[in-house]
C-alpha cells in the first residue's frame, strides 16, 4: 500500500466509495445532487465522471423513493450506497428502512437481502436549525436488522465506510458534518483547526477496513469512562485536556453492533461513567448505554451514570450553542460523577 | 366565524353508492364495448395515448366472443391452461379459507373475482421477469406452477414453511419463482420494483419487473415516488393497480375514484396508462403483453388499472356485509372472470360444461391432497413448529453478541421455569 495521504473526512469518505466502486462493479451511488455536482458536501465528487451515469446518478427529491429503489436494486443483486442529503430528511424513507430493508432477510428467511449503505450527514453546530441539525441515530438503533455506524475522524470514516459497504446487512452511516473539515472541541467561538494538523488525517489511499462493532479507546484513563461517538469525541477530548480529569474516552464507532466488551472493561476499571451524545435525551442511545453499563458493571459503579445530551427540544437555530451539549455541560457532569 | 359576507365552506366526504340493505342497481354503469378501444403501437408517446387511461380495454363480449385489436389470439391450450390456473386459485382459496375457519391457521385472504388480474398477467410475462406482488396475488405463484403444498406450508407456519413461521399467512416469498417477499406495509413494493427494473436496465439485462398494489394504496407516498422514478428513468416496469373497488371497508372514492380513474395517474407522470376490464382474462393478458413489449423495447413503464371487484371480504378478519350491500358482488356488471373465460372457450368449441365440471373436481381434489400433505408437517393451531433458536436467525447475516445473549436468556428462563 502506498504512503498515507492527508485527507479530511469528506475526502476520506469519497476515497472509500471510490475504492469500493473500483473493486466491485455492483456498487451504485444514488441520491439528491450526488451525480454531476458531487453532492452538497462534495462526498461523491468525481465519481460520476469516473464510473458513469448508470452507477452514480441524481434522484428525484423523494427519500422514500431513494431507499425503496435501493432495496429493489439490492434485490436485483446490486449494492447501492444511497445518500440522504441530511439525516433530518430521512423520515420519509423510514418505512422503506424499518419495514423493508431491515427486515427483508428475516421475513424471507434469507431469500432476499438488502446490502445497502445509507450515508447521511447528521448533527448540529452549523446553524442548520431544526431541519439540518438532528441526530436521529436512536430511531435506527431501535430497529432490529439495521447496523448503525458513526465515525469521528477521517481514518475511521474511510475504514468504517468500506466495512459498511462490504457488509451484507443494511447499514446507516451517519457522518458528523460539523467535523467534515476538522475536529471540533465545542469551543464554537474559536477557529477550527483543519484535519491536516491531526494524525487521524493520515489515510491510506488504498483499501483497508475498520471493523464494525469495534470501539476505539481514544484516551486511556483511570478515573471515569466517557462513552461517546461522532463530534462529541472531540468535545470530550477537549474537556479532558482542559480539566485534567483522568478520563478514559471511548469512541464507540458502531452503535449496533455495540462493542460491549470494551465498554465493560473500561467501566469496571474506572467505576464511573458519563455518556455523551448530541441527540435528545429521552429514549436516546445514551439511555441504552446507561442501562447496559448498569446491567454489566453494577457492582463496579461508584456513582450513577451521567448523561450529557441535547435537550429534549427541537434544535433551535439561534440558540444552537445553548442546545449543544458542549464543554460546560460535560465539565459539570464530570464534576458530578467524580464527587459521588 | 369570520363575519364576512361569504357562503360557508363545506367539506366533501365520499360515500359509496350502496350500503348494507340498499338495493343494488348498476343500470347506469356505462359498459364499454368489447373491441372498441384502439391498440396503440408499443412505442407510442404517452402524450398521444392519454385517452387509454379513461377508456376500458375489453376483449370478451357478453357472449364470450373475442373482439378487436386487443384480442391476443391465444392458442386454445394457453386459454385452457389459464382457465385451469384460475380455477385452481379459486379452489385453493376455498380450501384455505375453510382451514382458517376451522382454526388451523390465524389468517387468510381470498382473491375471488380477481383471479384474472394475476393469472393472465403471469401468463403474459416471461418466467424470469421479476414479480413484486401485493398480498392478493397468489394467482401469480399458481400460474407459475409453484407447489401449492409449499404455499400451504407457509399458510400453516408448519415445519415445511421455508419462511420459518415468521410471516403471517399469505405473505409468501419464492425466490425460485422470481416472486418477491410480500410486505404487509402497503405499496412499499412499488419503488422496489422500479429499482429492480432500473438495475436490470443499468446492467443491460433483458428482464423486466412487474408490480401490483390495490387502488386504495395508490394513495401511499411510495406509489407516487415509484411513478416519479419510473418516469424519470424510463424503467422497464409494469405497474398494476388492482381496482377491486374496496380497501377493507373504504370504497375506491377514498383513493380518488370519484375524481378520475386510477389509470389516469399515469397522465401526470407522462407514463403510458392502460385501463382494462380486470375480469376479462384476455384483456388482462393483452394489456400486460403490450406493456411487457413496451418495457423490453426500452420505451419505458406502463401503469395498468385492472377494473375488477373484490367478491369477498378483505380477509378472514372482516365481514363485508357490515359495510356494503350483499348484492353488489352478484350483480357486478363485469361478471366473473372464470365464468367469462369458460364461456369463451366453450364458444370457441374447445371446451364444454362437462369438461369444466371435471376440471373443477380435479382442482378441488388437488387442493385437498395438497392440504393433506402439508398438514403432515403440522398446522399453526397445533402449537409451535419452528425451533426456538430460529427466531434469532436472519436478523443479521451473522448473529451479534446481543442476540446470542438474548437467545441464551430465553433458554435459561424456559429451563428455570421448567418448560
Amino acid at each position: 500500500m502506498s504512503e498515507p495521504a492527508t485527507m479530511n473526512m469528506i475526502q476520506a469518505i469519497n476515497s472509500a466509495i471510490d475504492i469500493c466502486m473500483g473493486r466491485d462493479d455492483q456498487i451504485v451511488v444514488l441520491g439528491e445532487d450526488v451525480g454531476f455536482f458531487g453532492g452538497v458536501f462534495k462526498a461523491t465528487e468525481g465519481l460520476q465522471a469516473k464510473y458513469g451515469k448508470t452507477r452514480v446518478f441524481d434522484t428525484p427529491i423523494t427519500e422514500c423513493g431513494i431507499i425503496g429503489v435501493a432495496v429493489g436494486m439490492a434485490t436485483y443483486g446490486l449494492r447501492p450506497v444511497p445518500e440522504i442529503q441530511f439525516a433530518d430528511y430521512i423520515y420519509p424513507a423510514l418505512d422503506q428502512l424499518v419495514s423493508e430493508a431491515a427486515r427483508l432477510r428475516y421475513r424471507s428467511a434469507g431469500e432476499y437481502t438488502a446490502p445497502i449503505t445509507v450515508r447521511t450527514p447528521f448533527g448540529g453546530g452549523i446553524f442548520g436549525g431544526q431541519t439540518h441539525s438532528q441526530s436521529p441515530e436512536g430511531i435506527f438503533t431501535h430497529v432490529a436488522g439495521l447496523k448503525t455506524v458513526i465515525p469521528s475522524n477521517p481514518y475511521d470514516a474511510k475504514g468504517l465506510l468500506i466495512s459498511a459497504i462490504e457488509d451484507n446487512d443494511p447499514v446507516i452511516f451517519f457522518e458528523p458534518k460539523r467535523i467534515y473539515n476538522g475536529p471540533f472541541d465545542g469551543q464554537h467561538d474559536r477557529p477550527v483547526s483543519p484535519w491536516s494538523k491531526f494524525p487521524e488525517s493520515a489515510v491510506p489511499p488504498g483499501h483497508y477496513r475498520v471493523p464494525l462493532g469495534k470501539a476505539r479507546v481514544v484516551r486511556e484513563g483511570g478515573d471515569v469512562t466517557i462513552l461517546t461517538y461522532g463530534t462529541m469525541v472531540h468535545v470530550a477530548t477537549g474537556v479532558v485536556a482542559a480539566t485534567g480529569i483522568d478520563a478514559e474516552i471511548i469512541d464507540l464507532r458502531t452503535l449496533v453492533p455495540l462493542d460491549m466488551e470494551t465498554i465493560a472493561e473500561s467501566v469496571r476499571k474506572t467505576g464511573r461513567c458519563v455518556v455523551v451524545h448530541e441527540a435528545t435525551k429521552t429514549s436516546g442511545f445514551g439511555a441504552e448505554l446507561s442501562a447496559l453499563v448498569q446491567e454489566h458493571c453494577f457492582r463496579s459503579l461508584e456513582a450513577p451514570v451521567q448523561r450529557v445530551t441535547g435537550w429534549d427540544t427541537p434544535y433551535p437555530h439561534s440558540l444552537e450553542w445553548a442546545y449543544f451539549p458542549g464543554p460546560v455541560r460535560l465539565t459539570e457532569a464530570l464534576k458530578r460523577v467524580m464527587q459521588d | 366565524m369570520s363575519g364576512r359576507n361569504l357562503p360557508p365552506l363545506s367539506l366533501h366526504i365520499p360515500e359509496p353508492r350502496f350500503r348494507p340493505g340498499d338495493a343494488v342497481d348498476f343500470q347506469d354503469f356505462d359498459m364499454p364495448v368489447a373491441g372498441a378501444v384502439p391498440r396503440p403501437e408499443i412505442g407510442s408517446d404517452p402524450a398521444t395515448m392519454r385517452d387509454m387511461s379513461y377508456a376500458m380495454v375489453r376483449v370478451l363480449d357478453a357472449d364470450g366472443r373475442a373482439h378487436g385489436p386487443w384480442d391476443p389470439r391465444l392458442a386454445p391450450e394457453t386459454l385452457l391452461k389459464m382457465l385451469r390456473h384460475m380455477a385452481l386459485v379459486r379452489a385453493y382459496d376455498e380450501r384455505l379459507y375453510r382451514a382458517q375457519r376451522q382454526g388451523k391457521t390465524s389468517f387468510y385472504m381470498k382473491c375471488t373475482g380477481e383471479e384474472a388480474t394475476s393469472v393472465a398477467a403471469a401468463h403474459a410475462l416471461d418466467y424470469d421477469d421479476m414479480l413484486f406482488p401485493s398480498y392478493r396475488q397468489q394467482g401469480l405463484l399458481i400460474a407459475r406452477d409453484w407447489s401449492i403444498v409449499d404455499m400451504m406450508n407457509q399458510i400453516f407456519s408448519n415445519r415445511g414453511d421455508r419462511l420459518k413461521g415468521r410471516q403471517m399467512p399469505i405473505m409468501y416469498s419464492v425466490r425460485d419463482a422470481n416472486f418477491f417477499s410480500i410486505s404487509g406495509n402497503l405499496a412499499t413494493q412499488y419503488p422496489q420494483a422500479v429499482g429492480w427494473a432500473m438495475a436490470s436496465a443499468a446492467r443491460g439485462d433483458t428482464r423486466i419487473a412487474a408490480v401490483w398494489c390495490g387502488e386504495g394504496s395508490t394513495a401511499e407516498g411510495d406509489f407516487h415516488s415509484a411513478m416519479t422514478f419510473a418516469s424519470v428513468y424510463r424503467a422497464p416496469v409494469i405497474m398494476n393497480v388492482i381496482n377491486n373497488q374496496w380497501a377493507i371497508s373504504s370504497f375506491s372514492g377514498f383513493a380518488g375514484a370519484e375524481a378520475t380513474t386510477f389509470a389516469a395517474r399515469a397522465v401526470g407522470y407522462g407514463i403510458a396508462g392502460l385501463r382494462v376490464d380486470g375480469n376479462d382474462a384476455l384483456a388482462v393478458y393483452a394489456a400486460t403483453s403490450w406493456a411487457a413489449d413496451r418495457a423490453r423495447g426500452n420505451y419505458g413503464p406502463t401503469l395498468i388499472e385492472h377494473f375488477t371487484y373484490r367478491a369477498e371480504g378483505h380477509s378472514t378478519s372482516d365481514d363485508p356485509s357490515k359495510y356494503r350491500s350483499a348484492d353488489e358482488s352478484s350483480l357486478w356488471p363485469l361478471g366473473d372472470p372464470i365464468a367469462r373465460l369458460k364461456q369463451h372457450v366453450i364458444a370457441l368449441g374447445v371446451w364444454d360444461e362437462e369438461a369444466h365440471a371435471v376440471m373443477d373436481r380435479e382442482v378441488a381434489e388437488q387442493c385437498k391432497a395438497a392440504q393433506r400433505e402439508s398438514e403432515k408437517l403440522g398446522v399453526l393451531a397445533d402449537g409451535l413448529k419452528q425451533p426456538f433458536d430460529s427466531m434469532f436467525e436472519d436478523v443479521f447475516e451473522e448473529m451479534p453478541w446481543h442476540l446470542k445473549e438474548q437467545a441464551q436468556q430465553m433458554h435459561d428462563e424456559r429451563k428455570a421455569a421448567g418448560i
